[in-house]
């Protein structure tokens, strides 16, 4: 199978994206090499696996060309950059909600003629996609929906603007009443603007329908990290990382599905005692900052070093699917209180105070069984970086062992990045 | 008999183990091929096993060495059998620098790396020295016969660089800048060590510990005593061949 598997080219459907088409040629073959080393290297990968090994070879194509094709039927393709943005309306209205996140140090050096260098290389590879016209995600959606969270994406999308329509919606930096009564009136508002796209207004059936399915997508992924948490874990840190990255680009219907198929191959894996890792692995968790696709330089060195992950703390983790929304609200004014409460409890640094997370990160610890926390923060992501203290007091607290790790997507401090990541398993073994 | 070998960015330091005890070690320059120059440097022993560290250790691994521990734990293992008491060291290296926190029973507590930048590494005293005109082995002596308390405000090297020339031209003695570069570098490792926290006895390893001038302005800085091994450079090394036995 790894012979075969390639990442899939279409011209055509890139030129109609107006992409540069020249250059963005040399991509595909780049990205077969490099899933090769990460993922097929791999022994005994679920059978399951196929599936989302499939969703990237059609990442630049297959996929694309089904977001086309609802773009064409006037379906609204938005495009988002944060866990906050609710996609149950998106769903509702029909439409296709896609995350833009960029994880490739491709595109940082387009973002870098325009941008400062000292920012987060998550917004600096997604602006230099856009800026370069190097990613048909972005060149494929109608609008994107920005929000204010931190500062390096609050000001970037005054930039964004340029390119292509940017709306941004005010998030809180606080959840008190009135923080929360101001979200409520940025989610109405983020719902008509879709419905402008539409031309029709989102009806109660198709809210409640969207949060269903929604719901579901969130509790097929819960199923699967409560599987991932068996010791011996029966897969790998680096497949649950693509499963949590791809769920930001599929149609969620049969995203589910397969990750419920997923599940109960891995519930038969337990059963006859087939594992990825050997019992005595030493078992990880990551915390902090998501990693968005193609963003697997972490999870590599770790999982090379011989330990393997057993969850992310992340909104490319469970920050993203670790809530549902309750379906108690039977209006369309309840249904949208109880969306809100629902994103209210995601706990992401931009927040002050946010010792939720504290908390949250100890109990997936202690779910996972975990033996020691990598706390992962992009560079110049002052939120996490910050939190990051807070995380390794409460941890030193309860005798987790703990590592905090600051990187971008370049490959200059692998070597240095390997040693601590040693160092860390060594220090846990002992 | 146990031979712990140290591929380090700059050196390859080689520590050999005869019932326990250090016996015999090695320093030298590090070639474009350190797993080739290792060998050779091996063959004047008849050991069997070897164990491997430094960033050259996977490289070892694949060639001859029999197991492979990171500098973080051979620095434990060695800075503790040569001062049982050690809960805390500093190691200055080439191209890097770390702190290590160990518990009482010696074991690795904490670590922290200085990655990405020159400033407070070997090499950024070797670029100060170069651009006053000493001799690497002599900057310490002629920062020690300064009195001054000139300061360098850039931690950077490159900047640090132009701001020693234009303190020069200001007509500041060399000896005094010498000193504010050994006082940045000392600042700097200072920072480290109290970010992580000092217990017990506190070990300054690595080749920058050679310079006795820095292990000087650290103490005063500090105000506790810095033990420094009689040779500094192969506390890793040693660490290694402990490995194991
Ligand atoms: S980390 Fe914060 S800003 Fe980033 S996606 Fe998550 S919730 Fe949004
Ligand atoms: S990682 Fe931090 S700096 Fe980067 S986009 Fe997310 S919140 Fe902003």
């Amino acid at each position: 199978m790894s012979e075969q598997f390639q990442v899939k080219a279409d011209p055509e459907l890139w030129a109609k994206l107006d992409m540069d088409v020249e250059r963005f040629s040399n991509i595909p073959p780049m990205l077969t090499g490099v899933f090769n080393d990460v993922f097929l290297s791999q022994e005994n990968r679920p059978q399951g696996m196929g599936y989302f090994d499939n969703m990237v070879s059609n990442i630049f194509t297959g996929r694309i060309q089904e977001m086309y094709d609802a773009r064409e039927e006037g379906r609204p393709v938005v495009g988002t950059f944060c866990v906050y943005v609710p996609e149950e309306i998106i769903h509702a209205a029909g439409g296709v909600c896609v995350g833009l996140c960029g994880g490739s140090q491709g595109s940082i050096g387009d973002a870098e003629k325009i941008l400062p260098r000292n920012i987060c290389p998550m917004v600096k590879s997604a602006f230099g996609f856009k800026v370069g016209r190097i990613c048909p995600f972005f060149q494929v959606v109608d609008f994107v929906y920005g929000e204010t969270t931190c500062d390096a994406k609050k000001k970037t999308w005054e930039l964004l603007d340029e390119y292509v329509p940017t709306h941004v919606m005010e998030i809180p930096q606080m959840k008190r009443e009135r923080d929360k009564k101001l979200w409520v009136e940025e989610v109405k508002d983020f719902k008509t603007a879709i419905e402008q796209q539409t031309g029709k207004d989102v009806t109660e059936t198709e809210l409640k329908q969207a949060i269903e399915t929604m719901n579901a997508k969130r509790k097929a992924m819960q199923r699967l990290n409560d599987l991932r948490h068996h010791d011996p874990s029966p897969i790998s840190g680096r497949d649950m990382l693509l499963i949590q990255q791809i769920a930001f680009y599929d149609i969620p219907e049969r995203f589910t599905e397969k990750v419920n198929e997923l599940c109960d191959e891995l519930e038969a894996r337990i059963k006859t005692e087939n594992y990825v890792a050997p019992k005595g692995t030493t078992r990880l968790m990551v915390s902090g900052t998501p990693m968005a696709l193609p963003n697997w330089k972490l999870h590599n060195i770790i999982e090379k070093s011989g330990a393997v992950i057993v969850n992310e703390e992340s909104c490319i983790g469970t920050r993203y699917y670790k809530d549902t929304i309750s379906t108690d609200g039977t209006n369309m004014e309840q249904m949208l209180e109880k969306l809100t409460e629902r994103y209210m409890q995601i706990d992401c640094s931009c927040f002050t105070p946010n010792d939720d997370r504290i908390d949250q990160v100890i109990k997936e610890y202690r779910e996972s069984g975990a033996q020691g926390i990598i706390d992962y923060c992009l560079q110049f992501c002052h939120t996490y970086n910050i939190e990051a203290v807070k995380l390794r007091q409460a941890c030193e607290k309860e005798g987790i062992p703990f590592l905090a790790i600051e990187s971008d997507y370049s490959p200059e401090d692998v070597g240095q990045l390997q040693t601590r990541i040693e160092a860390f398993i060594e220090q846990i073994q002992d | 008999m146990t031979i712990g070998i140290d591929l380090g960015s700059r050196t390859i330091k080689l520590a050999v183990l005869k019932d326990g005890q250090l016996d015999s070690w090695q320093v030298v320059e590090s070639s474009f091929k350190p797993h080739l120059q290792s060998q050779e440097l091996l063959k004047a022993y008849p050991a069997k096993n070897i164990i491997a560290t430094g960033y050259g250790r996977h490289l070892a691994k694949k060639h001859f060495a029999q197991g492979v521990i990171t500098e973080i734990k051979a620095h434990a293992l060695g800075a503790r059998h040569l001062f049982p008491g050690c809960r805390t060291i500093l190691d200055v290296g080439g191209q890097d620098s770390k702190v290590i926190s160990l518990d009482a029973n010696g074991k690795v507590s904490n670590f922290q790396m200085n990655d990405k930048c020159a400033a407070g590494t070997g090499k950024f005293l070797e670029m100060m020295s170069t651009s006053l005109g000493y001799e690497l082995s002599q900057f310490g002596e002629a920062a020690a016969k300064s009195s001054g308390n000139l300061g360098i405000g850039n931690m950077c090297a490159v900047f640090a660089e132009s701001e020693v020339v234009s303190l020069r031209n200001d007509g500041h003695s060399p000896e005094d800048i010498a000193r504010a570069v050994h006082m940045s570098v000392v600042d700097r490792v200072a920072a480290m060590l109290e970010r992580i926290g000092i217990a017990g006895e506190l070990v300054f390893s690595g080749g920058v510990a050679n310079n006795r001038c820095i292990a000087e302005l650290l103490e005063k800085k500090l105000g506790r005593t810095v033990f420094v091994p009689k040779v500094p450079d192969i506390v890793g090394a040693l660490g290694a061949a402990l490995h194991q036995t």
